[in-house]
């Protein structure tokens, strides 16, 4: 009887993350698998198959772009890995109270404004009448006016500052919890800077690197803003691509099918990472 | 079922009886064809509640295709874009002549919609703005642009944009000589020009800053200086002559693009009368020129230009002599399956290097 | 000049923090292959005084030998010392064998000999065969070895242990000071310990230093500092003790007598203390100094007797006690010897006490 009552609880409690599961995830995944493998004939004329999968491996300019996409992505979390993880480093190790808490605050201010006004503001620094430009035409270290904008950099720029937050706070979380006594044992021992980082510090932070890698790297992938704003004429970025395909192209079928590659190759991304960094999902998730 | 409930029933039928004269119109147009002033009027005449969504031909259709036609009263989509998406969506309802007073709309006009957007027999579309795209142009540092393939040139490298859309290589079609309009019907002719327009942009793009993908992205970049030509619509142009009296809008040799943003009925709107009543405030002379004031485009009614200020006249003439209104290449209904052509066309644009 | 270099030594070691001094004047030095404890109380300074041997911190001002060398400017990983923590900081991402390798790896020992190395010293810590097993896979007491031999393997000069059984649960912390006593002995290396713990102190060490707001109140053998304190704050902090205050009312052939308000007055041994009459005193008695006289035996001249109630009875085995209320309203704790005689005793009996005025300590007090 009171297993039965604990039991019924246990479903109340559950039945808001079902529904939302199902309502907002699984039945629009469903719809959109239904339509990504209709494949058009004539107007209001669909056949079923898997013509816009196929599509998508023997046109090369998508698998491409998509090549393109998962390429800049893992070199956007390496380089939000290298510059966040000083960054976290100094803020759970080196400070203590409120100097912590300020420059905790101070990594997330940026994120209260949207990601449109972010990445405007990267524009009105990099463009070719912009702040960057004319402060070296100020100091004299260039002669005439230099566009800074409109190319992979820019957009690498972009996703690393959009995506540092993402990598910080887990770092943050799992260095906070390596006890400094393990860094100084360490030292203690005859360690030098180099081997504690190598043999203590990072095998320690290891999961919050996965997990901060892992959401970066999807951030980044599934990022559309930032690539179609700051990117160049050749930027294509595969979201870009999807957009295009649902909106401009009104060609619904080969979009679901894009977004279904999507989930599937980005999925297999992370895997052959979890698999190459020795980690499992359940000890990353679980312990940061 | 209780008392209680029964009542409070009774209570909303009687309360939506009434209701159904003053209706909620769920607008989904463009910037600046419903502005604040024209909407307080309306409201203030019919008792009608207006609803604005601002949008754009391809999310206008996504967004309806998505409801299957749902979700709004009036859109406004481009004439081009009525009779393709009827045929494949069936998003659209006819339109009612009867309910239509027709004395508001310039005649040839009206005909002239009426007959690129009739699928199967019916009217789908009313006209009510217009304008063109063609090149804005910063007359003193680039006089010499005066066409679509002007962008190409060697003394603007670097300092060009145009967007990687529909109108870009329809354009530059009639710029090399091509009539694409003309072979809207025929794939094959089509697909040829396509594949000419294709090599010519390739090699254009590295004369090419960037391309814009929105107007205020463009009107920053011509206003910075940045970017000295490029392909735009006429308002743009004309706004920034405003400020700067060197940068203009030019109507290009080959031809300005002519547009006819019209009204349509989305299949599942629930407010026609609404929709209609606005149809018919709108055309008034005085009520189209307060929209030509604010969206900077003239519009299908009646002595709509006359209460139109001197400034955007005055510009407007000075973009088109009467030989450039008459070159203007008006857009014809899009054949459907022509957009996936020139979706892989741009795609590859993008793409090469 | 000196015949032994000291493994340790400190000289005249100063740590100012920005409110406060940690550590004040200390100097002390170890000799090889002994045990040196450092006591005091949580706050004393013990802790930034190890860690300043360490080398995390850095003194203020003072000097710091090891084996004749200063080590002053020597980083932590530089310096022949190493260090158990509190907690063990044993590397959870790393197996048993790793862990005790680390600092051989750090040297770049090769391979193979970092094998040999580690196997031999896990033996010799009792721990055979645990180089493959993940840290949270042993026990406390094998940790506690583990990171002995961690250190071990490296052959310090001195090893610091810094509280390393304070985790451990009654039973294995006294066992565990048998055996840490027993691998120091085997291993023939200083060990410095800090401790708050007294017994811990006492039972492994060849020398205590009492700690006391960054001093050293005494150092001396575990014997002297528990029979011969030197001041009243080792009296009182290292084992136990009844605390009195009374004035000295007379003084005469190296005995004192004092009086207490409404107590008897007491007789207490003090040759050559230069104490005078008038002078308020603090004064120290072990439970175990005072002896319960059964009923009808003599009382002897020299020694203070007195009557009284008993207040309660405290059985803890071998530790059992009474507490004596004197006629005053003094409560005295008396140890309660568990041969039979005392087995009766009750709450309420009337007893007499008795205890030698020399087993007294006496300090002066503050007058208040």
């Amino acid at each position: 009887m009171s297993s039965d009552t604990s039991r019924l609880g246990l479903y109340l409690l559950l039945a808001p993350i079902f529904l939302w599961l199902t309502v907002l995830i699984i039945l629009p995944h469903v719809g959109l698998f239904i339509v990504s493998i209709s494949e058009k004939v004539g107007p209001r004329d669909y056949d079923t198959g898997f013509a816009n999968y196929a599509a998508f491996f023997t046109e090369p300019l998508y698998w491409r772009t998509f090549a393109r996409t998962t390429i800049m992505s893992v070199l956007a979390t390496v380089l939000t890995l290298i510059l966040g993880f000083p960054i976290a480093y100094y803020i759970a190790k080196l400070t203590k109270g409120r100097a912590k808490t300020t420059l905790f605050l101070m990594c997330m201010i940026p994120f209260w404004v949207s990601e449109l006004v972010r990445t405007f503001g990267w524009m009105i620094l990099l463009r070719e009448t912009g702040v960057f430009s004319n402060l070296l035409q100020y100091l004299g270290l260039v002669t005439g006016p230099v566009e800074m904008l409109y190319n992979d950099a820019a957009i690498m720029v972009g996703l690393v500052y959009t995506s540092i937050l993402f990598m910080v706070v887990p770092l943050v979380t799992t260095l906070d919890s390596l006890d400094d006594s393990l860094i100084e044992a360490g030292y203690d021992l005859g360690g030098t800077n180099t081997s504690i980082m190598r043999e203590i510090v990072i095998p320690h932070a290891m999961p919050g690197i996965v997990s901060g890698c892992i959401v970066v790297f999807m951030l980044s992938l599934g990022n559309y803003l930032t690539p179609i704003l700051l990117g160049g004429k050749d930027s294509l970025w595969f979201t870009g691509m999807i957009y295009t395909q649902f909106i401009t192209r009104f060609n619904w079928e080969l979009g679901s099918a894009f977004g279904f590659l999507l989930l599937a190759l980005s999925s297999l991304v992370v895997f052959l990472g979890l698999k190459v960094s020795g980690q499992s999902l359940s000890n990353t998730m679980g312990r940061s | 079922m209780n008392k209680s409930l029964l009542v409070s029933l009774i209570a909303i039928a009687a309360l939506a009886a009434p209701m159904s004269q003053a209706e909620t119109l769920r607008l989904l147009t463009w910037g600046g064809y419903a502005p604040e002033d024209v909407i307080a009027k309306f409201e203030a005449e019919t008792g009608h509640t207006v609803e604005v969504t601002t949008s754009n031909n391809e999310e206008m259709i996504a967004k309806l295709r998505a409801t299957n036609g749902g979700g709004f009263d009036l859109a406004q989509p481009s004439q081009d874009r009525i009779s393709s998406a009827q045929e494949e969506f069936g998003i659209y309802k006819p339109i009612d002549m009867s309910r239509v007073n027709a004395e508001l709309f310039i005649p040839s006009m009206l005909s002239a919609t009426a007959g690129n957007t009739t699928y199967d027999g019916e009217v789908y579309g009313l006209p009510h703005v217009w304008g063109t795209s063609g090149l804005v142009v910063n007359t003193a540092e680039a006089g010499d642009v005066r066409d679509y393939t002007d962008l190409c040139d060697a003394s603007v490298a670097g300092k060009v944009s145009y967007r990687l859309k529909r109108p870009t290589l329809i354009g530059f079609a009639y710029s090399m000589g091509l009539d694409p309009f003309a072979a809207y019907g025929d794939t094959e002719a089509y697909q040829d020009i396509l594949d000419q327009v294709e090599a010519k942009l390739t090699e254009c793009k590295p004369n090419v800053k960037t391309y814009w993908g929105g107007g205020d992205e463009i009107k920053n970049l011509l206003r910075s200086g940045e970017v000295i030509a490029s392909m735009a619509w006429d308002t743009g142009g004309w706004q920034l002559n405003a400020d700067n009296p060197d940068i203009t809008f030019v109507a290009p040799e080959a031809g300005a693009l002519g547009w006819i943003d019209t009204f349509v009925l989305p299949a599942r709107g629930r407010a026609d009368d609404a929709a209609y009543d606005w149809i018919n405030f709108v055309m008034q002379p005085e009520i189209a020129a307060m929209i030509t004031n604010t969206a900077g485009n003239f519009t299908a009614a009646v002595d709509g230009d006359a209460g139109v200020n001197a400034d955007l006249k005055a510009r407007y003439q000075g973009s088109f002599d009467q030989e450039a209104i008459d070159n203007i290449k008006w857009y014809p209904p899009v054949p459907a399956g022509l957009e996936a052509m020139e979706g892989s066309t741009l795609d590859r644009i993008n793409a090469a290097n | 000049m000196i015949p032994t270099n000291p493994d340790l030594e400190c000289r005249d070691l100063i740590k100012d923090f920005d409110t406060f001094r940690a550590v004040d004047h200390i100097r002390f030095d170890v000799p090889k292959g002994s045990f040196f404890s450092i006591l005091g109380p949580s706050g004393c300074g013990k802790t930034t005084l190890l860690r300043m041997i360490a080398g995390f911190q850095t003194p203020s001002s003072g000097d710091l030998l090891i084996k004749g060398r200063s080590m002053i400017g020597v980083p932590p990983n530089k310096r022949p010392v190493s260090m158990v923590f509190q907690h063990l900081a044993l590397f959870p991402t790393m197996n048993i064998g790793d862990n005790v390798g680390f600092g051989l790896r750090q040297r770049g020992v090769s391979r193979s000999e970092i094998k040999t190395r580690v196997s031999k010293v896990l033996e010799r810590v009792g721990l055979p065969n645990v180089a493959e097993r993940r840290v949270d896979q042993l026990s406390g007491g094998q940790k506690q070895r583990v990171a002995i031999a961690r250190c071990m393997v490296l052959e310090p000069d001195v090893l610091l242990l810094d509280e390393p059984l304070g985790a451990l649960d009654l039973k294995l912390r006294e066992h565990m000071k048998v055996e840490l006593k027993a691998l120091q002995a085997a291993f023939d290396t200083t060990f410095v310990y800090i401790t708050h713990d007294q017994s811990e102190a006492l039972v492994m060490s060849d020398n205590i230093a009492v700690m006391n707001n960054g001093r050293f109140e005494q150092i001396g053998t575990p014997h002297d500092v528990y029979n011969a304190p030197e001041t009243a704050f080792v009296a009182g902090f290292v084992g136990d003790a009844n605390k009195i205050t009374a004035r000295v009312s007379s003084a005469k052939d190296g005995v004192l007598t004092l009086s207490a308000d409404g107590e008897s007055d007491i007789r207490v041994a003090a040759q050559n203390s230069g104490f005078h009459v008038g002078q308020l005193l603090q004064v120290y008695l072990r439970p175990e100094a005072i002896e319960l006289l059964p009923n009808g035996a003599e009382a002897d001249k020299a020694s203070n007797v007195s009557h009284g109630i008993v207040d309660a009875v405290l059985f803890n085995g071998a530790n059992s006690m009474v507490t004596v209320k004197a006629e005053g309203g003094v409560l005295w704790k008396v140890a309660l010897p568990q041969t039979g005689g005392f087995s009766s005793l009750q709450k309420g009996d009337a007893i007499r006490t008795r205890w030698h005025p020399a087993q007294a300590r006496c300090y002066q007090a503050a007058e208040g």
